[in-house]
């Protein structure tokens, strides 16, 4: 009987224990990632790194740069960098390399994305020790380079990082979106640009500019084209018309709330410019910047990130030059609803790290990561387009502010569009919000934007759009989309559901031994 | 009478349906399909030629009719039928007349298969000497043949040197990643962009390889499908040595 205790309790505890040791955020067949002492110097590890630049060929300079010079400070750590253009297929990628056990180390992606990442097998790392980590933790004392404390990350743009309670992503980059404006064309119609857009100003002279001359040809433009209004990120449009009129998105949770009454009014308003053809999409016509720059767009919708490519004089053009038609431009925050309370999306780069079976590899992946939060890396990709840095400690250096005061000194590097579209995001950070994260919100966010889509391919597929359309629309994004398999809350992740499998059994196996035992003293009472 | 209206009524709403069905059917010429306005609804008949990868339940295609070309952008398709979409396959597609950057395709297709239908491979149409002029839109989409193009240099900015392709437009990407291959080649004098779209033909393909080993000044024939992006950019499938004379 003792030996029977003696194993069941052993049972009991063996479950426990491997559970919490191997439970929390590994992948199949990880062991549990804990930071080790000191970093084994005399190591060599290889990591990979995905990066997503804009197709722009001094962000990719910049990351081979910022390999060098780290793998300079760590000659025992070698960074292979793999290129992607796309978010959607570094995400697409990971899912792969989940199920087959070879994410990257480090990886550039959105919350959204880590989101379904964790519901795998947990194999993104949760940074909070990390960061915390006296040695090899934000500004910690063993780094061997001049990195940010957590203090020096700008505070908003580090909490878009956290799911649920912890932190799954650091900040790279941050961007919002501008709308870039062909002032020439808005004056010629006979506006003025007021200091802020709002969409009944954007919607009025969009609809002013589809007027024609006898001979078929635009008055404001004498060509056969013209688009007053384009939008390259209709997910973003929807989010933010949504957000400026505090109607409904998603909850905290993961409860869908877009499928609303005020979601269809703006439907319905959008579909009325999309049918007078005034409003199009990046999906149905092309990149806003090649519009705006052959004089056939007055108000181009884009990333900040995206300012390289928009004016006549730009550095980055996609159009032959007999094409283009100069103009004097201005880079504004998108439409509101209300000026006096602007609301406007953050978006950009962020990085994750998976998890490996070495814990020393996990940390040469996180010194890497780190590393590209120094000013030298920070600075420098900020300066390749309408991006702001994420740390505090690179706006206020002495080189970003020099970056910046010197606007317009020529069309590369100081590019007036390009600097104007970064102090745009950096004076309205105040003014940015981020959409909850959940899994699932990738898919919400997907179909945000495929609602102006259909809505403005509908009208101009001269199909009816009203209130039986509209329910259909919905009925189809819930079920493109699988929103009605959207969890609330989420799924527990796999360790919690480990922990409890665990303490079950544990009880289970107690349980099973309190019975026995009272039967064998039954059993013994009787024969007594 | 009521019998009588009845089965008068009963006829219209069978021809009317017939020809609601026959309208959603009928298809399409190519040159009925060329005078179709945008964003109205198409229906060809019509081979594929090429496919890009699948991905996301969707599917590009380049087909070809003994009349005509068709791009066929982001068709709804399965991973298991986008395997039957070999080239020569008849399909019949459904969707909307588009143009992107100068690209007339067709958008959110479905299709189907024709079974039992002879397969066609369309012949590479020479446009060599139609490169430069207005005619050459006539061909969009075709697969078509370049003679004689000589491989012109192209340049990275803010980087030294000359280069015989770039991977993207800009040199942005790399070997071993899923970049597009950018090249210059010239005849009569006008050089033109073309491309290797990595979906198309990826680094495993021979017109991948045979580009990433062009030399400038290199003179090659081409073969490829006559896409349009802000003007021609057709989408190479073959690189080979130009043939002598």
């Amino acid at each position: 009987m003792r030996n029977m205790k003696k194993a069941i309790l052993l049972i009991a505890f063996t479950v426990l224990v491997s559970v919490l040791l191997t439970g929390c955020h590994g992948a199949k067949n990880m062991t549990t990632f804990e930071i080790p002492e000191t970093f084994d110097e005399s190591k060599h590890y290889e990591i990979t790194f995905w990066a997503k630049n804009d197709t722009n060929k001094l962000q990719t300079d910049i990351y081979k740069a910022s390999i060098e010079s780290f793998q300079a400070l760590y000659p025992n750590i070698t960074v292979n960098l793999r290129l992607y253009t796309d978010y959607s297929r570094i995400y697409n990628d990971v899912i792969t390399n989940i199920a087959t056990g070879t994410t990257p180390n480090v990886c550039i992606t959105y919350p959204d994305h880590i989101a379904t990442y964790l519901t795998g097998n947990e194999c993104v790392v949760a940074l909070d020790s990390l960061m915390a980590d006296a040695k090899y933790g934000l500004g910690g004392s063993e780094l061997k380079f001049d990195g940010p404390t957590r203090d020096e990350i700008i505070p908003q743009f580090l909490k878009e990082g956290i799911i649920g309670s912890r932190q799954y992503a650091l900040p790279y980059m941050r961007s919002t979106e501008a709308c870039y404006v062909n002032k020439t064309f808005v004056e010629k119609l006979g506006f003025t640009l007021p200091e802020n857009l709002t969409w009944d100003f954007v919607w009025e002279v969009s609809e002013a500019a589809m007027a024609k001359n006898e001979d078929g040809l635009f008055t404001v433009n004498d060509q056969k084209v013209m688009i007053p209004f384009i939008y390259k990120s209709t997910d973003n449009m929807m989010i933010q018309m949504l957000r400026q009129l505090n109607a409904p998105y998603s909850t905290d949770l993961g409860e869908i709330q877009i499928f609303n009454d005020t979601t269809e009014s703006i439907l319905m308003e959008i579909s009325e410019h999309a049918a007078t053809r005034a409003f199009s999409t990046f999906k149905i016509s092309s990149y806003p910047a090649n519009f705006l720059n052959a004089g056939q767009c007055i108000f181009a919708v884009d990333s900040t990130a995206g300012a390289t490519w928009m004016g006549t004089e730009a550095p980055l053009l996609d159009i032959p030059e007999d094409q283009l038609v100069a103009f004097d431009i201005e880079v504004m925050n998108v439409p509101q609803y209300d000026t006096e309370n602007p609301k406007m999306i953050s978006q950009g780069p962020s990085l994750c790290i998976f998890n490996k079976d070495d814990p020393g590899e996990v940390l040469a992946s996180w010194l890497f990561t780190q590393y590209m939060l120094t000013n030298e890396v920070q600075i420098a990709y900020a300066g390749t387009e309408g991006y702001v840095p994420v740390t505090e400690k690179a706006q206020s250096s002495f080189e970003y502010q020099d970056y910046l005061s010197r606007r317009g000194e020529d069309n590369e590097t100081y590019y007036p569009v390009k600097i104007d579209a970064s102090l745009l995001m950096i004076e309205n950070v105040g003014n940015t919000f981020v959409t909850p994260v959940f899994n699932g919100s990738a898919s919400l966010r997907n179909a945000a934007g495929q609602m102006i889509e259909n809505v403005t391919k509908s009208v101009r597929r001269r199909e009816v759009v009203d209130e039986s359309y509209m329910e259909k629309l919905y009925a189809d994004m819930i079920s493109l989309y699988r929103l009605e398999n959207v969890e609330q809350g989420g799924p527990l992740p796999t360790a919690s559901r480990l922990l409890i499998a665990a303490l079950i059994l544990t009880w289970i196996l107690m349980a099973a031994y309190v019975i026995f035992g009272a039967i064998k003293r039954k059993k013994l009472k009787i024969s007594d | 009478m009521k019998k009588t209206f009845a089965a008068f009524l009963a006829m219209v709403m069978l021809l009317v349906c017939g020809m609601a069905a026959f309208a959603e059917t009928a298809v399409m010429t190519h040159e009925e399909y060329v005078a179709a306005e945008l964003d109205t609804p198409v229906v060809v008949e019509t081979y594929v030629q090429a496919k890009q990868g699948w991905w996301n339940d969707q599917i590009t295609v380049y087909c070809q009719s003994e009349d005509g070309a068709y791009f066929v952008y982001n068709m709804a398709c399965t991973q298991e039928d986008a395997e039957k979409l070999v080239p020569g396959t008849k399909i019949r597609v459904t969707g909307f007349k588009g143009e992107w950057s100068g690209e007339v395709e067709i958008m959110d297709g479905t299709f189907e298969i024709i079974e039992g239908a002879e397969p066609f491979i369309a012949e590479a149409f020479d446009v060599t000497a139609l490169l430069g002029t207005e005619e050459l839109i006539a061909h969009q989409n075709e697969f078509v043949s370049f003679k004689g193009m000589t491989v012109e240099p192209s340049t990275i900015k803010d980087v030294e040197g000359e280069f015989a392709f770039l991977y993207n437009w800009d040199g942005s990407g790399a070997e071993g990643t899923d970049s597009d291959l950018y090249f210059n080649v010239s005849v009569n004098g006008q050089t033109y962009n073309f491309v290797i779209e990595y979906y198309l033909c990826g680094a495993d393909s021979d017109a991948y390889k045979a580009v990433q080993n062009l030399k400038i000044g290199d003179v090659v024939d081409l073969e490829g499908f006559l896409y349009w992006y802000n003007g021609v950019q057709a989408h190479i499938t073959s690189v080979v040595p130009a043939a002598a004379e």
